[in-house]
């Protein structure tokens, strides 16, 4: 069968430093079928596309398309050899003020052999041939900036395609479209393979991947973890691949709660999701977890006031509670650690000190004015407590390691008393010491509060949590206290399967 | 980036090296080089007389300077200063000769102009979503034409003719002069004139705003991670439009001393002012090495200007050749805040 690979990557490698982000992936894409990759984040599939579209250059491995060697040094070569990719942000792939015929064009523009005068009117039966293949049926006059997301994804696609490439790759194509949006792509999608192009497929949606795949290849941590091309595919098994345990770590003794500290009912975060009720108690810490796009970090928002839910009502220990911003939620005892510190946490020009003190301004302060001992005492207690490895209270945040600055993130939330700590991914980008660091801290100070943590890895969740609930659809699907757990039926919710075991 | 600030840290602990010394105080040795060169290049350079020059040419400057630093710090920018102060300074004489009023009503009347011309910035910037560089553009040309339609386009004087034909005759208060025209004994009789005062109570006063109080240190992480602000419970639409608005009275304060020295509303005074004060606000990211906008910094920068061009003038350097030197500066400043630093990357 590989002999039929119509792409094949051998032992690829990439290091970014210290830091080996693919230890050697071996991949086959077939002509006329659908290769479906998953990973979470952090695996490496970004890093593996990368280098397949000309954009990173590998540390080491082959690649063969068409049983030649296959070497982009740029990515206009891997275009021109027969590879083209699709990426996850759409207007990556489109010129917004420019029309449709233009776009699908584009590329002729430029480049040898392009004519110097611009021709309209070649321009529109050029852009008409592309899209009649498509079958794309969008107005070709029509400004790009003024269709909708699907149209302008059609568009990138149609634009790719226009170089007849042997193999497409489509980055999360679908995490920004509606289901009747992403119907239409497919519908493209079972086009192309029928016109025998090899597509490779990233994605996280399980409805998409049953929908799609013809086979399923799992990453982990920069190698395959799982490939899956068996009829009827085994998607829990590609999922346990991405995700299952590693390693059995320290595993959680399970408490319960009897009071109730936050309470939601019918809590609706998407037009047409199931609403959501969950309890969370004094003194537990609950992970929720699911894939990436099911809606985790919504809920984290909703919770914390940044996001207004469709629907449902919410209540802190007993009191109505419908925050209308952050500010809100801050002064009702609800403190998130929000997702990917370096856009919502971390403020670059601050020392560690300012960094953990940014809510709490007005509680260090006088008229005003802040009180600059009490600041830095506060810093000094929370270096200590979460074990920050730094030099003073004075560094700055980018002379820390990862896992560090996640620390001081978690630092900051954690200096003044919260009712609901809410994290969102916290242990993204972190060494696995600061993650035990971190998730003992949050055990240990757990007492008089509720703790919600958000987590796609489902280790992270049995290694913090007392309670997982499972998110999917932009619903919880699932409650497991973390003891003995069935990993089976929580796997299979994660895949948002039936209840039954495929396998 | 993170192996320079590494270094620079250790640096700290143990011994600076040269490099960090030049981004430390390069700027202020420059500038203490620039007046000794001066002081024997030029003659009469090294004098109370040009002291008091260069002082009164650095507050006015300076003011505004202080002002668009602090739109600079929640990561903003203000074109409109230079207008808002021209604007601020035909009102007060327009209040003065024309509606023949008292100097107070004259200075309240600027620092209206100044609060809502800033609100406005704010408003276009914030709610319109209009980018803050195109909006205080809007804003300067707006001002460059409305300052004029009062009085058809002519300079405010006493004596001067109105549109409809009357004789304007109120004029400009003895205690208004006082704030551009008079000066305070400073070891040497008559050396330290009020507009200096005023610069030396607002740099102390947005310096210690910026510093020292949580209003401050919220409005610097406005600018350096605006999402992460928001995170953290501050109001940043609130904090971005306070920045405007400070920009704008301060602005507004410019134009009160430039009226109060011109003692005229002068339509074609003015010109540098938004170029000498954005020069001087960026100039302050490299002085000690802060690479940010900050107080201390734009004064210093407002000061090199301000030295600068005295000595440029009267070593008998023609005008234009001062606008290069001025810019050549400013770009220096700049490579050193970004490039040297290391920290221009975020």
């Amino acid at each position: 069968m590989g002999a039929d690979a119509v792409f094949q990557v051998k032992g690829l490698k990439k290091s970014f430093g210290q830091n080996e982000v693919l230890g050697g992936i071996s991949l086959d894409l077939f002509a006329g079928e659908v290769t479906v990759l998953m990973g979470a984040n952090g695996a490496g599939k970004s890093t593996l596309v990368k280098i397949v579209s000309g954009v990173y250059e590998r540390g080491a491995g082959t690649m063969r398309l068409a049983g030649q060697a296959f070497d982009p040094q740029t990515p206009a070569e891997a275009i021109r050899a027969g590879v083209v990719t699709v990426h996850q942000n759409i207007n990556d792939g489109v010129v917004a003020d420019l029309d449709v015929a233009t776009n699908l064009t584009l590329d002729r523009l430029s480049g040898r052999g392009a004519s110097l005068l611009f021709k309209p009117a070649n321009v529109q039966a050029e852009a008409r041939a592309v899209a009649d293949r498509m079958g794309l049926a969008i107005d070709l006059k029509a400004r790009v900036s003024d269709l909708s997301l699907a149209d302008r994804q059609m568009v990138a696609i149609a634009r790719a395609m226009a170089h007849r490439p042997k193999v497409l790759i489509l980055d999360e194509p679908t995490s920004s479209l509606s289901s009747a949006e992403a119907d239409r792509l497919f519908s493209l999608i079972d086009r192309l393979r029928g016109q025998g192009v090899a597509v490779l497929y990233i994605s996280h949606r399980m409805s998409d991947i049953r929908r799609l795949a013809d086979r399923i290849v799992s990453m982990r941590d920069g190698v395959v973890s799982g490939t899956f091309d068996r009829k009827p595919l085994d998607y829990e098994g590609a999922v346990n691949a991405m995700l299952g345990r590693k390693i059995h770590l320290d595993r959680v003794v399970a408490r319960s709660s009897a009071r109730a500290v936050f309470t939601a009912e019918g809590l609706q975060l998407a037009q047409g999701s199931k609403p959501i009720s969950m309890t969370l108690g004094a003194g537990e810490v609950v992970a929720i977890t699911g894939l990436v796009g099911v809606g985790k970090t919504a809920l984290a928002e909703t919770l914390f006031g940044v996001r207004r839910p469709l629907a449902g009502t919410m209540q802190m220990d007993g009191k109505p509670y419908a925050p209308g911003s952050a500010r809100e939620a801050i002064v009702a005892g609800v403190f998130l650690v929000a997702k990917d510190r370096a856009a919502s946490g971390i403020v670059g020009g601050f020392n560690i000190e300012r960094n953990i003190s940014l809510p709490f301004l007005k509680r260090m302060s006088g008229f005003g004015v802040m009180k600059k001992r009490a600041e830095r005492a506060a810093a000094r207690r929370q270096i200590d407590e979460l074990g920050i490895v730094c030099r003073s209270e004075k560094d700055e945040l980018s002379a820390l390691s990862g896992g560090n600055q996640q620390k001081v993130m978690v630092a900051r939330w954690m200096s003044q008393a919260s009712r609901l700590f809410i994290l969102d991914e916290p242990f993204q980008g972190v060494d696995i010491s600061a993650r035990r660091d971190i998730a003992a801290k949050l055990r240990a100070s757990a007492d008089g509060r509720a703790t919600l943590i958000f987590v796609t890895e489902i280790d992270e969740a049995l290694e913090t949590a007392d309670r997982i609930l499972v998110m999917s659809e932009q619903t919880i699907v699932g409650e497991h206290r973390n003891d003995n757990i069935d990993l089976d039926r929580l796997l299979a919710q994660v895949a948002g399967g039936p209840l039954t075991s495929a396998a | 980036m993170s192996s320079s600030l590494v270094d620079k840290a250790a640096a700290r602990e143990h011994s600076m090296t040269l490099r960090d010394y030049a981004i430390r105080y390069g700027f202020i040795v420059l500038l203490i080089g620039l007046i000794a060169y001066f002081a024997v290049a030029a003659e009469g350079f090294a004098s109370p007389q040009s002291a008091v020059f260069i002082f009164q040419s650095v507050a006015i400057t300076g003011v505004l300077a202080l002002g668009v630093t602090a739109t600079l710090v929640v990561g903003g920018f203000d074109l409109s200063i230079g207008s808002v102060a021209t604007s601020a300074m035909m009102a007060a004489s327009y209040a003065m000769v024309v509606l023949e009023q008292n100097a107070i009503v004259a200075v309240i009347a600027c620092l209206v102009i100044g609060v809502i011309v800033g609100l406005i910035n704010g408003w276009l910037i914030v709610y319109m979503r209009v980018p803050d560089l195109l909006a205080t553009l809007g804003m300067m040309f707006l001002l460059l034409g409305l300052q004029r339609i009062p009085t058809e386009g002519r300079s405010i004087a006493t004596g001067m003719t109105m549109p409809d034909g009357s004789v304007a005759n109120g004029k400009f208060s003895e205690a208004f002069l006082a704030l551009g025209r008079h000066r305070i004994d400073f070891f040497i009789p008559n050396l330290i004139p009020v507009s200096v005062v005023v610069l030396v109570v607002l740099a102390l006063l947005i310096w210690f705003f910026l510093e020292y109080t949580r209003f401050g240190r919220m409005m610097y992480a406005v600018g350096s991670n605006e999402r992460a602000a928001e995170l953290a419970g501050a109001p940043v639409k609130a904090y971005k439009i306070w920045a405007y608005v400070i920009s704008g009275v301060f602005a507004s304060i410019g134009g009160i001393l430039l009226a109060a020295r011109l003692g005229r509303g002068d339509i074609a005074s003015g010109n540098n002012l938004l170029l000498d004060a954005v020069a001087a606000a960026l100039i302050g990211y490299a002085v000690l090495g802060a690479a940010k906008p900050n107080a201390f910094g734009t004064a210093v920068g407002a000061v090199f200007v301000g030295v600068l061009l005295q000595g440029l003038t009267m070593m008998n350097a023609p005008y234009y050749t001062q606008d290069f030197v001025k810019g050549a500066v400013l770009v220096v400043a700049l490579v050193f805040t970004f490039a040297l630093s290391g920290r221009g990357k975020r």
